[in-house]
């Protein structure tokens, strides 16, 4: 219940301060996920984009915002304008008629990117990685750690428990990593050989995370000593002194990307508001922030970022040639939804 | 006396009846008329093994709520002050406490480095920590003691009402304190009983984040099935065929039990 009053409430907070906010200032709604990501982005990037700009921008907050950004168009009125969201979920929703077509020619930041960053319906905005991670005091000699999906698929050099995450999305990518193939050889994804691998492993997965705060605790707690995870989560319980760690080598690098929805209220706004949100320079301010890379890669040339965080960023450039770059445009073909449908049958069995 | 139950009657017209007629007009209605949702249901396993999964956990709690309830209601019932209180509190603090505070309590007592798993290494009762979470047994466990108020209030409630005189009545024929129980007790207890298990099971039947945070991933319960329907389909429909079927089964199963049981002699309607 709670769950579903959660993003209502937040609509209608939304919606009262579109009310009351004068007519004549320009105004966008920002959707993002919320907690310690929405708020570093708020210093990062909102607050300095809405000034740049003259602004006003409403935020509001929602862990799944794929259904309400459906419901919100279907309604005919939508509230929000802009929303962050896992790429995934703007190529489905462009598909759909859900999300606007973006017109780069308004926005010069975002057409300076490179292409595999960006889709006719949305821009990346900023990436992390599923990666695998471990605790150091089941493999504390880093030489004899696991360093590839093929060791986390090895139970007899790397005993331990393992856990993966209860999705298909990057873990049928580490499967066939762990199969053998090269991690810039992955599309169009071979779904059976990748099921195939995954069957393998299945006995020795102890817990199949659903979010990412579980996937955080089961390391932390010794429940499990490898796990696929994302970065974020692993580095802040680095942070917090576990005795945990993490490798990018055969990370799949993780997008989210800003759409605007279908009839937004503010679409002009938007479009201003979403070039100015992948500039270079307040990219660069997000890492100082969190733990998640910026995704204009120009970001790294504007020397904002500290030699010595670059280094612990998903996506620099010498991490982002070590992992495979995860094809959103896959997943939201009809083969990827096909995969995505049999993920259930898989783990229930 | 229709006037009167205006009210309530609209409360149920518009939280009750139009909802549940609105999702199953979705899941017949995608762009025209359909019963493709339905047609998945029958024909994919997941949905099956999700039902049995879900129906198979919901007799097993609602089984293990009345063994371990029956006894702390009759206690409840049948002690003097102060105890009748102290039991009922027992039941009821939990109760008020968040589901989610509870299962994450369940969580930590029953994972490998848990108490329980700690205590049993300690002792060498086990040599290797037992998996007692991340399953379905965790699961299980966890979802018993968050139903089992539902079942000792209505119990305490039906025994309450049983006058002591019956049972020293029974008595004074030579009974012993067995048989009184069997021939007297237990047969006034049963709209208790009835009543309990119907909240139970029915309660289970739409448990959602227990089995999600203790369930491994692996225990997949249809309200599971609902929601990742809502992610994987593009239309409401398919979560509302779940939903359907769902409330169709246990319309079902209270037909079956109501031909087998005279349910509303039980629930102390004459």
């Amino acid at each position: 219940m709670a769950s579903v009053l959660r993003p209502l409430a937040a609509c209608s907070a939304a919606a009262l301060v579109a009310w009351t906010t004068p007519a004549w200032a320009e105004q966008i709604t920002f959707v993002s996920q919320g907690g310690a990501y929405q708020k570093a982005q708020t210093i990062a990037i909102l607050d300095p984009a809405a000034k740049r700009l003259g602004i006003t921008i409403n935020q509001d907050s929602v862990p799944d915002a794929w259904p309400l950004m459906r419901s919100q168009v279907a309604s005919g009125k939508p509230i929000w304008d802009v929303v962050d969201v896992a790429t995934g979920f703007c190529l489905r929703g462009g598909e759909q008629g859900i999300v606007e077509k973006l017109d780069f020619s308004k926005m010069p930041n975002a057409a300076a990117m490179p292409e595999q960053y960006r889709s006719p319906w949305s821009v990346a905005y900023e990436f992390y990685s599923s990666v695998l991670a471990y605790g150091l005091k089941k493999y504390p000699d880093a030489a004899a750690a696991p360093k590839t999906w093929a060791d986390f698929w090895d139970v007899k050099k790397f005993p331990g428990r393992r856990s993966l995450r209860n999705h298909p999305l990057a873990t049928l990518e580490a499967a066939l990593m762990a199969d053998g193939v090269a991690p810039d050889k992955l599309y169009p994804l071979d779904v059976d050989r990748a099921f195939k691998k995954l069957e393998e492993i299945k006995p020795h997965i102890t817990v199949w995370w659903t979010s990412g705060a579980q996937s955080a605790q089961l390391l932390n707690d010794g429940e499990v000593d490898m796990v696929m995870a994302w970065n974020g989560r692993v580095s802040a319980l680095v942070k917090e002194g576990a005795k945990v760690t993490y490798t990018y080598n055969q990370g799949i690098l993780q997008s989210t990307s800003l759409c605007i929805l279908k009839g937004a209220p503010n679409l002009s706004t938007a479009v201003k508001f979403v070039n100015e949100a992948v500039e270079p320079v307040l990219q660069a301010n997000l890492p100082l922030h969190i733990d998640y890379g910026p995704a204009n890669p120009k970001a790294f040339d504007t020397k904002v970022i500290p030699a010595e965080r670059v280094g612990q960023l998903p996506s620099a450039p010498a991490n982002a040639s070590r992992q495979a770059l995860m094809s959103y445009a896959w997943w939201s073909s009809p083969a990827g939804e096909a995969a995505e449908k049999r993920w259930l049958s898989f783990v229930q069995k | 006396m229709l006037l009167l139950a205006s009210p309530a009657l609209l409360v149920v017209l518009a939280l009750v009846v139009v909802p549940v007629g609105w999702f199953l007009g979705l899941s017949v209605y995608d762009g025209g008329f359909t019963i493709e949702h339905y047609r998945r249901i029958f024909v994919e396993d997941v949905y099956w093994r999700s039902f049995a999964l879900t129906f198979r956990i919901a007799l097993v709690v609602t089984a293990g709520t009345l063994l371990l309830g029956y006894p702390v209601a009759y206690a409840a019932a049948r002690l003097a002050r102060p105890w009748d209180v102290l039991i009922l509190l027992c039941v009821v603090l939990p109760f008020w406490t968040s589901v989610l505070v509870r299962t994450y309590a369940w969580l930590v007592l029953l994972q490998r480095t848990g108490l329980v798993n700690q205590l049993l290494t300690g002792l060498d009762l086990v040599g290797e920590p037992l998996a007692l979470v991340h399953n379905e047994f965790g699961t299980v466990v966890a979802m018993v003691h968050i139903l089992l108020p539902f079942m000792v209030l209505p119990l305490y409630a039906a025994m309450k009402k049983i006058p002591d005189e019956l049972i020293l009545a029974g008595a004074s024929l030579g009974g012993g304190p067995m048989h009184v129980f069997r021939r007297v007790f237990l047969p006034l207890s049963l709209p208790g009983v009835v009543a309990g298990l119907t909240l139970v099971f029915v309660l289970c039947l739409g448990f959602y984040i227990t089995p999600e945070l203790l369930g491994g991933g692996r225990t997949i319960m249809v309200s599971m099935v609902v929601s990742r329907n809502v992610e994987l389909y593009n239309q409401w429909g398919a979560a509302s065929a779940v939903a359907g079927v769902l409330l169709l089964a246990v319309l079902a199963v209270f037909f079956v039990v109501g031909r087998f049981l005279p349910l509303d002699r039980l629930l102390g309607q004459k």
